[in-house]
């Protein structure tokens, strides 16, 4: 089976965000692979194992997501690709991935593609649906449980907590949801291993693609930290001056009547 | 030896001579490979051992052995085992790392590294290729656990001394051992153990002895103040029956055997009281941001900032000592040729080459760890003295660190006769150095220092090797081969010796760092190398003091204060501003941050 798998290397969780000249700083950081990108990778090397075939692991970005591609080697995929668009795209979105990704994986006849159902950083989620749709294949979003047979295939999809049963079949593209699986830690054979393998560097020109292609579709306009949580406020005295306090203050502080 | 031997750095000559800070290894040296081995490491600590820490610590040890072989899947029991006996055959650095980051696991991280370091090493280095062959493949998956077993009820630090006995049967197929081992490491649970006994009750030798052999026994579990997460109990030898083949190295060179894992096992104890101190500092400060008197956070107290910057200052010179260290062996194996390197006496050399170094690092980094405990307790207040706190568990666990693998009187009082013993061999031109010292002394005017960055740290660090020299020289001059009875006088030189290598180590460092992304980026780096110079300083100069004191008299004694005067005379830093500055960024951070 020939399986790929979209990652995308974020901030570590427990990263404090700081924001310099209107941009996120990356200075200093931890950076991981995205932790639902995680999950997929586990599915990948386990559907490998029980069905044959390979695990390519694909990313979109500059050269130091070689390491979290090296990571996701050391798991047990077998091979990686960095798709580097450092040099040629200024500010992408959503849809410069996923055109990328779209791009690449077009003449790779892939029977499986596994992404993450969200990115812990930009959260859109858009990145598998847009793929799948740019390569006209199916897609199930948010899997729990994934059971291949032949080509039939049988996902569980975690729906606001509900669970929903779906049938279809390969190719697919699926997003993984928390619970899907339990990621393996690199072992060290592993480790050692993956610098064996092999990580394929590309840019927008090994795919025929221009800047213009991938332009963003969007344009972001300011980013800012959510307000510091500030002590609450205890009102005192009467019941009935509360009440008038509480309502001048939601009038003329909170300005939300 | 090759002459590629010749270019590499000489064990304890960094008394003697300067290195480039380029020519030493530190932690921003490690590769992505190093830096994906200690997450690996770290995960499994976290998500595999620590939810069962309280088991361990009520001694349900087969969760012990259990956790012993998922570390084997995951290959954190093979790195020092070369490939070719089912190990990994990694570098140093690498196995440096898995013992910093499984400290974390508090008695767990003993079990861990008396089963890959002594319990396991004495046979990869020293074993033949049957024994080899039969053993390691067992021990690099966790199959089988190792133990070793040296001390006894009467000989602890006088190893030597040890009264278990061997004798070749009358058949000539087996070796009877009879005696007792006591404080084993894993003796609970352990498949195999390196004893040491004494051929016909006098040649010192090693043994692979197993679990399983007629004879064999263990005693029942100590009750201990800390690491309780580990197994101890004394090995019992009654006629035990061991085949031949079984003995470790040649009869009568057990001593070999056992001094070359001790240095292991020192540098590996310092490697990990680093990890430990790391821990403890993290969770003293996230306790002090958390924790309000007065309607504030203690950590907005000064006094608190002072002891937190304190304890990462040291933290970090120990951290670039152990590393610098680890990279010594590393370098000098680098040189070995290929057929020298698949020999394990070859690889043990190049660590007892710096037997020093590794003296140095243990005693240093123990106390830094045992000094970080204590100062996190003190942080915690009376929370501290729980035990739903980790530090509590942390200051009982700590303890050991001083006493195991030689006390850390026994290694101070070895790194001076060890420098007469490089001196005498001509390994290192020690009395030379010490002898134009003297003139140079004669005539010493003070320098100017400059106030450029570090520039006074290296001033500091040029003088305290001088001072260094300086005492010792006297003292061996006046005390010639009694010296040895001059205990107090032996230590005083050691802390000296000790604050001279952790210093430059540290000064090294951060200079690496600089040169590599600039003063602005390394400014907690900075911080560290100043106030740890200082206090390192201080502590030189009381010692070489009193040490002059009590080896001088009448005019010679005044010369030499006098001496040692020029030599200490500086403008000192600012400590109180600096650990104010250094603690913000601690606070900030929540965790140890360089």
């Amino acid at each position: 089976m020939n399986i790929f798998v979209l990652m995308k290397r974020t901030f570590d969780t427990e990263e404090k965000i700081v924001i310099q000249n209107g941009k996120v700083s990356e200075e200093g950081a931890e950076f991981i692979i995205n932790p639902y990108d995680e999950y997929a990778i586990e599915e990948a090397i386990q559907v490998r194992d029980k069905h044959g075939g390979e695990v390519t692991v694909v990313t979109v970005g500059n050269e130091d997501a070689e390491k979290e591609l090296r990571t996701a080697l050391a798991m047990g995929a077998d091979k990686a690709v960095l798709i580097n668009i450092e040099d040629d795209v200024e500010d992408g979105d959503q849809y410069t991935t996923a055109k990328v990704l779209a791009e690449y994986l077009k003449d790779k006849e892939a029977d499986l593609i596994l992404a993450g159902n969200v990115a812990i950083d930009g959260g859109s989620g858009q990145v598998g649906p847009r793929v799948a749709e740019l390569l006209g294949i199916p897609y199930v979003t948010t899997i729990t449980k994934l059971e291949i047979d032949g080509t039939n295939v049988k996902v569980v999809r975690d729906v606001e907590g509900d669970e929903e049963i779906i049938e279809t079949s390969l190719p697919l593209l699926v997003t993984a949801q928390q619970g899907l699986n339990e990621p393996r830690y690199p072992s060290l054979p592993g480790i050692m291993k993956a610098k064996k393998k092999p990580l394929e560097e590309l840019e927008l020109d090994d795919l025929d693609l221009d800047e213009d292609d991938v332009e963003a579709k969007t344009k972001t306009i300011e980013i800012f930290l959510p307000p510091k949580k500030e002590a609450g406020k205890i009102l005192q005295g009467d019941i009935a001056d509360q009440v008038k306090e509480l309502v001048s203050l939601l009038h003329t502080e909170a300005k939300v009547i | 030896m090759t002459k590629a031997l010749d270019n590499v750095v000489k064990g304890g000559s960094f008394l003697i001579e300067d290195v480039a800070c380029d020519r030493i290894f530190t932690p921003e040296d490690f590769t992505d490979e190093h830096k994906m081995i200690a997450k690996t490491t770290e995960e499994f600590v976290v998500n595999e051992v620590l939810p069962q820490l309280e088991h361990l610590e009520n001694h349900e040890f087969d969760r012990s052995v259990q956790l012993l072989k998922q570390a084997g899947e995951l290959g954190l029991l093979g790195a020092d085992v070369p490939e070719e006996y089912g190990g990994l055959g990694l570098d140093k650095i690498s196995s440096a790392l898995i013992a910093e980051k499984m400290s974390r696991a508090g008695g767990f991280s003993i079990s861990h590294g008396a089963h890959v370091g002594i319990g396991s090493l004495p046979i990869v280095l020293f074993g033949t290729e049957e024994q080899k062959r039969k053993y390691l493949p067992a021990l690099a998956t966790g199959e089988k656990i190792a133990a070793y077993a040296l001390t006894e009820p009467g000989s602890g630090s006088d190893a030597l001394g040890a009264k278990t006995t061997a004798k070749l049967n009358a058949e000539g197929t087996h070796y009877i051992l009879n005696g007792e081992k006591q404080w084993i490491t894993n003796a609970g649970f352990a498949d195999v153990f390196v004893v040491y006994a004494k051929v016909d009750g006098e040649h010192f030798s090693a043994f692979i002895v197993e679990r399983d052999f007629p004879g064999v026994s263990t005693g029942a579990e100590e009750k201990k103040m800390g690491i309780k997460s580990s197994s101890t109990r004394t090995l019992i030898l009654e006629d035990a029956l061991v085949p031949k083949e079984n003995l470790l190295g040649e009869i009568g060179k057990g001593h070999v055997i056992a001094f070359n894992i001790l240095n292991i096992g020192r540098y590996k104890l310092g490697v990990g009281a680093v990890g430990g101190a790391k821990r403890a500092l993290e969770i003293t400060i996230q306790y002090a941001n958390q924790r309000q008197q007065f309607k504030t956070p203690i950590s907005k107290f000064s006094l608190t900032q002072e002891k937190l910057a304190t304890m990462a200052a040291k933290l970090y010179a120990t951290e670039s000592s152990v590393y610098r260290t680890v990279g010594l062996f590393e370098e000098r194996m680098g040189q070995l040729t290929e057929e020298q390197a698949k020999d394990g006496k070859e690889i043990a050399k190049s660590i007892a080459e710096y037997a020093i170094e590794c003296s140095l690092n243990k005693v240093f980094a123990t106390e830094t760890l045992d000094y970080i405990v204590d100062e996190g307790v003190q942080i915690h207040g009376g929370y501290g003295f729980m035990q739903e706190y980790e530090i509590e568990r942390m200051y009982r666990d700590s303890r050991i660190n001083r006493i195991f693998e030689g006390t850390n009187e026994i290694n101070r009082l070895i790194v001076p006769g060890m420098y007469m013993r490089k001196a005498m061999k001509g390994e290192l031109p020690l009395l030379q150095k010490a002898q134009s010292l003297q003139e140079e002394l004669m005539m010493l005017m003070p320098e100017e220092v400059g106030d450029g960055v570090l520039e006074k740290e290296k001033y500091l660090v040029r003088n305290a090797k001088k001072i260094a020299l300086m005492v010792a020289g006297l003292a061996a001059q006046k005390f010639g081969p009694k010296l040895e009875k001059e205990q107090e006088i032996l230590v005083n030189i050691a802390d000296i010796v000790g604050n001279v290598y952790a210093m430059e180590s540290a000064l090294l460092r951060t200079e690496k760092a600089i040169q590599k992304s600039g003063v602005e980026k390394n400014k907690q780096k900075v911080l560290y190398t100043e106030i740890f110079c200082q206090e390192a300083f201080n502590e030189i100069e009381a010692h070489a003091k009193e040490t002059i004191v009590a080896v001088e008299q009448g005019d010679t004694l005044r010369m030499m204060l006098s001496a040692l005067r020029k030599l200490t005379r500086h403008t000192p830093t600012n400590v109180i501003a600096k650990k104010r500055e250094a603690a913000a960024a601690l606070i900030e951070a929540e965790r140890y941050v360089v």
